[in-house]
């Protein structure tokens, strides 16, 4: 395990290598940036200047936040429209999996609507949140959301779908009632595949949040990208894409940290077992 | 029985002479989109009386759990009735515990709180339920193993909880659906030796199926053959005359068994060997 370990750490410091010595052309480094100016960049954002940021609604807002260094109003709004879409969605997408599952009537009905809106490019909807929600972190939450949402949804109502049918059986012989059996046999079950999908939601939290920044926003780390890529400052692009990634990393080890807390029971971590 | 579950529904009494557990003329069909109904059993009657232990035996496939499925109330008979202790059956059978062929523990419950689920249903009280979960633990060998997770304990354990699991519930009927058929002959035959124990203490009425010969006879006081299916009937029925207590592995030796056992088998093997046949004529047909 250490020496695999160390393998991965090599593998990086071998990909930065080939990256710092084939960009040492400037004709190459014009295309894919130079790693010394990119960390340069990252550190220069989160170390100078200073920023700020207007916290609750309005013009005025309820307060003003003063922070130590120019990244961090953009990482903060980020961040928040990913742990809000990440959150709302992920309830909205429990709650509709559990009730379309356990009410077989309403699931078929509504069904071919959900799969429907499932395959629709999520992007195109924008727009559209923009002129509902306006520019502000609103209109990202709810491009996450339409991401998120669909993920959760899915794993919830296999997760119910796929309840071991033997379980069912003796629990009802035991004397279950409908709501013991949501209790015992639906939700925990269902529990152990909505952690499966939560991997994928927070990291499609992340993209719709950024994405949407991306087309049109103030804040944020999409906008930075944004602003980079408007002044053909490919150090910042790539800068943005590594902050990215390292937050992206981040709230993954959270819900893999959540996930060995409440998982306990399933016998290995990280792959996922029919129940 | 202070200190013990109480069985809900079990407001109708009964009649006194009542057999624990009646299959009157039972027949059960399988409707199947775009194909003719399948009839799994037709015309089975079969009775266990209180403190009895009736098994089943019959070929795969013939239609064994289908009728346990019948006796728990998961299935409703197509024709025919199913009566416990009297009356009839509506809905799922209150009285019985039903121990299923696949493994039915909740993987995201330890061993305690899978032996002890039944009694939250119940709705019992908390201490009362922790202190029944532990003792039928220990009645079934498994004191200690309360905080295991079901991947943590092996085939034989999560067996043995799930018999700790139906037990404790103290049902008057006991299902059995090929319970050991999955365990290594000496686990087996120890399970075997500890579910006649148990049995011997209380007495319950008992419906046990299994693929097994001498599995039946060794623990029965009557063998159940059924045909070949479809719509498999009984085609015999044997009175096991062996003194008990018994255990398992010894009275294999005795001449009795061996007699038994060269009677029921000849009854059987006809119906193993058709079905044999008709699963050949499937494959390749
Ligand atoms: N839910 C079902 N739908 C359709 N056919 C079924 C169903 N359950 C059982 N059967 C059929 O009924 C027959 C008897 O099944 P089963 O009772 O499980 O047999 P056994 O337990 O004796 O091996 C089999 O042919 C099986 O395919
Ligand atoms: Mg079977």
């Amino acid at each position: 395990m250490v020496e695999l370990r160390a393998l991965q750490w090599s593998l990086l410091a071998a990909m930065l290598a080939l990256w710092h010595w084939v960009t040492r052309n400037p004709d190459v480094a014009f295309f894919f940036g130079e790693p010394l100016v990119v960390f340069r960049r990252i550190w220069t954002w989160f170390t100078r200047g200073d920023g700020s940021l207007q916290i609750g609604p309005g013009r005025a807002g309820w307060f003003t936040l003063h922070l130590p260094a120019e990244i961090y109003p953009h990482l903060i709004v980020t961040l928040s429209e990913t742990v809000i879409a990440f959150v709302i969605g992920a309830a909205l997408g429990t709650a509709a999996g559990l009730w379309l599952a356990l009410a077989p009537r309403t699931g078929v009905v509504l069904h071919p609507y959900v799969k429907a809106a499932n395959s629709m490019p999520r992007v195109i909807l924008a727009p559209i949140f923009a002129t509902w929600f306006g520019l502000g972190i609103w209109s990202k939450v709810a491009l996450a959301i339409t991401l998120v949402f669909f993920v959760v949804f899915f794993n919830v109502y296999q997760g119910v779908k796929e309840v071991d049918p033997g379980i069912l059986a003796s629990s009802r012989v035991m004397g279950a009632s409908r709501r013991q059996l949501l209790h015992t046999v639906y939700l925990p079950s269902a529990l152990s595949w909505l952690f499966s999908s939560l991997h994928n939601a927070v990291g499609l939290a992340f993209v719709g949040a950024v994405v949407g920044e991306y087309l049109g926003s103030a804040r944020g780390i999409g906008y930075l990208i944004l602003q980079a890529e408007g002044t053909f400052d490919v150090n910042g692009v790539f800068a943005g894409i590594i902050v990215l990634t390292v937050f992206a990393l981040l709230l993954d080890g959270m819900v893999s940290f959540i996930e060995r807390r409440y998982m306990i029971w399933r016998p290995a971590l990280g792959e996922t077992r029919r129940l | 029985m202070s200190g013990t579950a109480t069985p809900v529904g079990a407001a109708t009494p009964g009649r006194a002479d009542a057999a624990a557990l009646a299959l009157i003329d039972v027949a059960c069909r399988f409707a199947a989109a775009g194909k003719p109904a399948y009839t799994a059993v037709a015309g089975i009657s079969l009775a266990v009386q209180p403190g009895e232990f009736v098994s089943v035996v019959g070929p795969t496939g013939c239609g064994k759990s289908t009728l346990l499925n019948l006796a728990a109330g998961l299935l409703r008979p197509s024709a025919g009735s199913v009566q416990v202790f009297g009356s009839p059956l509506h809905g799922i059978n209150a009285r019985a515990g039903y121990l299923l062929q696949s493994d039915t523990l909740m993987p995201w419950r330890t061993a305690l709180q899978n032996t002890v689920v039944g009694l939250e249903y119940r709705g019992l009280p908390k201490q009362q339920i922790a202190a029944q979960g532990r003792e039928w633990l220990a009645r079934v060998g498994l004191a200690g193993f309360g905080d295991r997770y079901p991947h943590q304990l092996s085939g034989g354990m999560r067996k043995r909880v799930a018999l700790a699991q139906t037990l404790a519930l103290e049902p008057d009927i006991i299902l059995m659906d090929e319970p050991f058929s999955a365990l290594d002959v000496q686990t087996r035959q120890l399970m075997e030796n500890e579910l006649l124990a148990l049995w011997q203490a209380r007495r319950k009425a008992v419906l046990f199926i299994t693929h097994d010969l001498d599995e039946a006879i060794a623990l029965s006081d009557r063998v159940i053959v059924l045909s070949a299916g479809p719509a498999s009937h009984a085609v015999g029925e044997f009175d096991i005359d062996l003194a008990r207590p018994r255990d398992v592995a010894d009275i294999r030796a005795s001449a009795r068994f061996v007699d038994l056992h060269a009677r029921i088998w000849s009854c059987l093997r006809d119906e193993v060997l058709k079905s044999y046949a008709q699963q050949r004529a499937a494959a390749h047909g």
